[in-house]
C-alpha cells in the first residue's frame, strides 16, 4: 500500500508538472486527466475509496470533459500552441516560479523537521461518510445545493448568445 | 493496513498546490489559469482527505465532497465566461481583457 502511494503520488506530481509546461491545451488537459487518476489512486491508498471513485467520475469524467468541450468549441489548436510558446519565455516564468519554489522549500523543511506522526490507514467506508454527510453536515449539503443551483443559472445566463437589438437611432 | 508518515502526504499536497500556483502565476491564457486553479483545489482536497484519514473520521471526505461541488459550480460559470470573452474579444489573453481600465483619450468611441 505504501509503494502504491509513493508511485501514484510521483505520477501525480510529474503529470501536474507536464500540465503547467505544455503549450497545446489538449495535451495539458490529457496530462491533467492522468494527474487526477493518480490522485484517485492516492486517495484509495489513503483509505478513502468513495472519494477516489468521485475523483474519477466527477473530476476526470465531468469537469475535464467540460474543459475539452470548451477547447473544441473555441477551436484552440496549433495557433494557440504557437502563441503560448511566444508567451512562455524564460524571463516570464522564472521569477514567480523561483519565489514559489522557495516557499515550497520552506513548507517542506517545516514538514520534514516536524515531529514524526505515523498514521495507521484504515478504510473509512462510504456508509460512515453518508451518515456524517446527512447527519451533522446537512446544512452544508443544502448550501451546496444552493451553490450548484446558482452555478447552473449563472452559466446558463452568461453563456447565452444574445443578439443585441439596438434601436434604429443607435445603430451605426 | 498500511502506515504512512503524515508529513509525506502533506508534502505531496503542498507540491501539487505549488505547481498549481506556479501555473496561475506564469500563464497568460485564461484556460490554463483555470486548469491551474483546479490543480490547487485538488491539492487542498488531498490535504483534507489525508487529515480525515489520520483520525479515521469521515469529515475529511465530506469536506472533499464540498470542494468538489464548489469546483464544479466554479468551472461551469468560468467556462461560460471564457466563451463570452472569446466571443467578444477573440482572444484568451488576460492582458487584453482590460475593458474596465481607463483608456487614454485615443481610444475609439462607439462600438
Amino acid at each position: 500500500m505504501e509503494l502504491l502511494f509513493y508511485i501514484s503520488s510521483a505520477i501525480a506530481i510529474l503529470a501536474t508538472f507536464m500540465v503547467i509546461t505544455r503549450y497545446h491545451p489538449i495535451h495539458a488537459l490529457l496530462y491533467l486527466v492522468v494527474s487526477f487518476l493518480a490522485a484517485a489512486m492516492v486517495f484509495l491508498s489513503l483509505g478513502s475509496p468513495f472519494v477516489a471513485v468521485l475523483e474519477v467520475i466527477v473530476y476526470a469524467g465531468a469537469i475535464m470533459v467540460l474543459f475539452i468541450f470548451v477547447v473544441m468549441m473555441l477551436n484552440l489548436g496549433k495557433d494557440t500552441a504557437l502563441q503560448e510558446k511566444k508567451w512562455l519565455q524564460l524571463k516570464v516564468w522564472a521569477g514567480p516560479s523561483v519565489l514559489a519554489l522557495v516557499l515550497l522549500a520552506e513548507v517542506i523543511a517545516v514538514l520534514w523537521g516536524g515531529n514524526d506522526l505515523t498514521m495507521q490507514v484504515s478504510v473509512v467506508v462510504p456508509r460512515k461518510v453518508a451518515l456524517s454527510l446527512y447527519g451533522e453536515y446537512i446544512v452544508a449539503v443544502e448550501l451546496t445545493g444552493f451553490l450548484l443551483m446558482a452555478g447552473i443559472v449563472g452559466a446558463a445566463h452568461i453563456g447565452k448568445h444574445t443578439k443585441r437589438n439596438l434601436h434604429r437611432f443607435l445603430q451605426k | 493496513m498500511a502506515s504512512f508518515n503524515v508529513n509525506t502526504v502533506l508534502i505531496v499536497a503542498s507540491i501539487l498546490f505549488t505547481l498549481g500556483m506556479v501555473g496561475v502565476l506564469t500563464r497568460k491564457n485564461i484556460i490554463f489559469m483555470l486548469l491551474s486553479v483546479e490543480i490547487m483545489l485538488n491539492a487542498s482536497g488531498l490535504a483534507f482527505v489525508a487529515a480525515g484519514s489520520k483520525w479515521h473520521q469521515p469529515d475529511g471526505q465530506v469536506m472533499f465532497l464540498l470542494i468538489l461541488a464548489m469546483a464544479a459550480a466554479e468551472v461551469s460559470v468560468a467556462l461560460a465566461l471564457v466563451l463570452q470573452i472569446y466571443h467578444q474579444h477573440k482572444t484568451l489573453d488576460v492582458e487584453q481583457l482590460k475593458e474596465l481600465k481607463d483608456e487614454p483619450a485615443t481610444a475609439e468611441s462607439g462600438d
